[in-house]
């Protein structure tokens, strides 16, 4: 017997995102199906930036995870459209995200607030930054420096 | 490599445009005037080498011969690249740079807008991902060259002759040839005379911002996109980026 869809989402709710380990990928909101076919589980998995070298570990992290819970055979079908954006990051992961110390995005284009003491007297360094998904913004106040998820 | 398919062609020209560009940027890592750059500069490169990704998997899908995208972008030799030249035009300094981006960008983020309405699901799909990075390439190269424009005389001087050097590129991307106006004829790419004006719309707008004057001609250096005449650069950036594949066929990880 398969085990049903919504066991398997939370199991994909438990594979940490490779580069912000913090958030789960359904926290990345980079999950957009889940489908038995026979005995293969088809997960489609849509990339956040094209080159993003992060996405064929996550292919291989999402079949490990599936392997540990019994699940034999896994098939990930890479889904380009509708294109990733950063509304689908679910409100459990724009949480997590600022605890971590990364401002999460938001519409207007920068970050609320820093995310460490809070203060909303922030400034751009830089819209790019260590990884493809993040720019880097410093807060005027206590004068750290942190990333912001930047919005796409 | 068989030209008879243009279809073949323009997906080549897209890929091709965007793993010489982005080879060339990522020469920057570890180079670059300040931190920020060279960050700026590898997320670029690496954003250009995964829409290669894309738009070479789709021409070695269409073309149907059994080869992959790593293929097409490691065992080809200078002839068969449809790339633009501008692409493979060397960095010079961090001003030429991005002049050079500046100028693809603007035509990048325009071509793509304009891909994303193709009656190719498959192009407008790729298009509407790429899109997405593209504004921030823009965003980026356009503020910087009107920091270096409106800057000091010495920056001033640097990008002013780097638009001097570059501009002779840039009628290439907008003139029509048969592979354009097939794919013009078959509604899967955009006008690229109707591109044009908004290009220069754009391009004037941050010259003019950036106190920079564009050159009053318009020659243009061609053969590129058409893999008649590529310059002597891209040969030399080839030798770089394929030695691997060519000294250990094969070798993967
Ligand atoms: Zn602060």
């Amino acid at each position: 017997m398969n085990p049903d869809i919504a066991q398997v989402w939370e199991w994909l709710d438990q594979v940490p995102d490779p580069e912000i380990p913090v958030i789960s990928i359904v926290d990345l909101g980079i999950v957009r199906g889940v489908v038995w076919d026979g005995d293969t589980l088809e997960v489609a998995v849509t990339p956040t930036y094209s080159g993003c070298p992060a996405t064929s570990i996550i292919s291989f992290d999402i079949e490990t995870a599936m392997i540990d819970r019994g699940i034999k055979n896994t098939r990930i079908k890479t889904q380009l459209a509708p294109p990733w954006t950063t509304d689908w990051l679910s409100d459990k992961g724009r949480a997590k995200l600022e605890e971590h110390g990364i401002a999460p995005p938001r519409t207007t284009g920068g970050p609320e607030r820093c995310p460490l003491c809070k203060s909303e007297n922030v400034t751009r360094i830089s819209q790019f930054g260590s990884t493809p998904c993040k720019a880097q913004w410093r807060c005027t106040d206590c004068l750290e420096p942190f990333d912001y998820f930047k919005c796409i | 490599m068989s030209t008879a398919d243009p279809y073949f062609d323009f997906l080549c020209r897209m890929g091709d445009n965007t793993l010489i560009l982005g080879h060339r940027v990522s020469e920057w890592c570890g180079h670059s005037p300040v931190l920020e750059e060279d960050i700026a500069l590898a997320n670029i490169a690496l954003d250009l080498i995964g829409q290669t990704q894309m738009w070479l998997g789709l021409a070695a899908e269409v073309e149907g011969k059994g080869r992959t995208a790593d293929d097409l972008a490691m065992l080809r030799d200078v002839w068969d690249f449809r790339s633009a030249l501008i692409v493979e035009q060397p960095n010079g300094d961090f001003g030429q740079t991005l002049m050079r981006q500046f100028l693809f960008d603007t035509w990048h983020l325009l071509m793509l807008q304009g891909l994303t309405k193709s009656c190719e699901p498959r192009v407008a799909e790729i298009a509407a991902k790429a899109v997405k990075e593209v504004m921030y390439h823009v965003e980026r190269s356009g503020d910087t060259v009107i920091g270096l424009g409106d800057g000091t005389e010495e920056s001033h001087t640097k990008i002013q002759a780097a638009l001097d050097l570059m501009w002779p590129y840039v009628g290439e991307l907008f003139t029509p040839d048969a592979v354009d106006e097939a794919m013009l004829a078959a509604g899967i790419a955009p006008d690229l005379t109707e591109m044009r004006k908004t290009f220069e719309a754009q391009v004037s707008a941050v010259m003019a911002e950036a106190t920079l004057t564009i050159p009053d001609s318009r020659f243009a250096h061609k053969g590129g996109k058409s893999g008649f005449q590529h310059t002597e650069h891209l040969g030399h950036l080839l030798t770089n980026m394929q030695w691997l594949q060519r000294a250990y066929p094969g070798a993967n990880w």
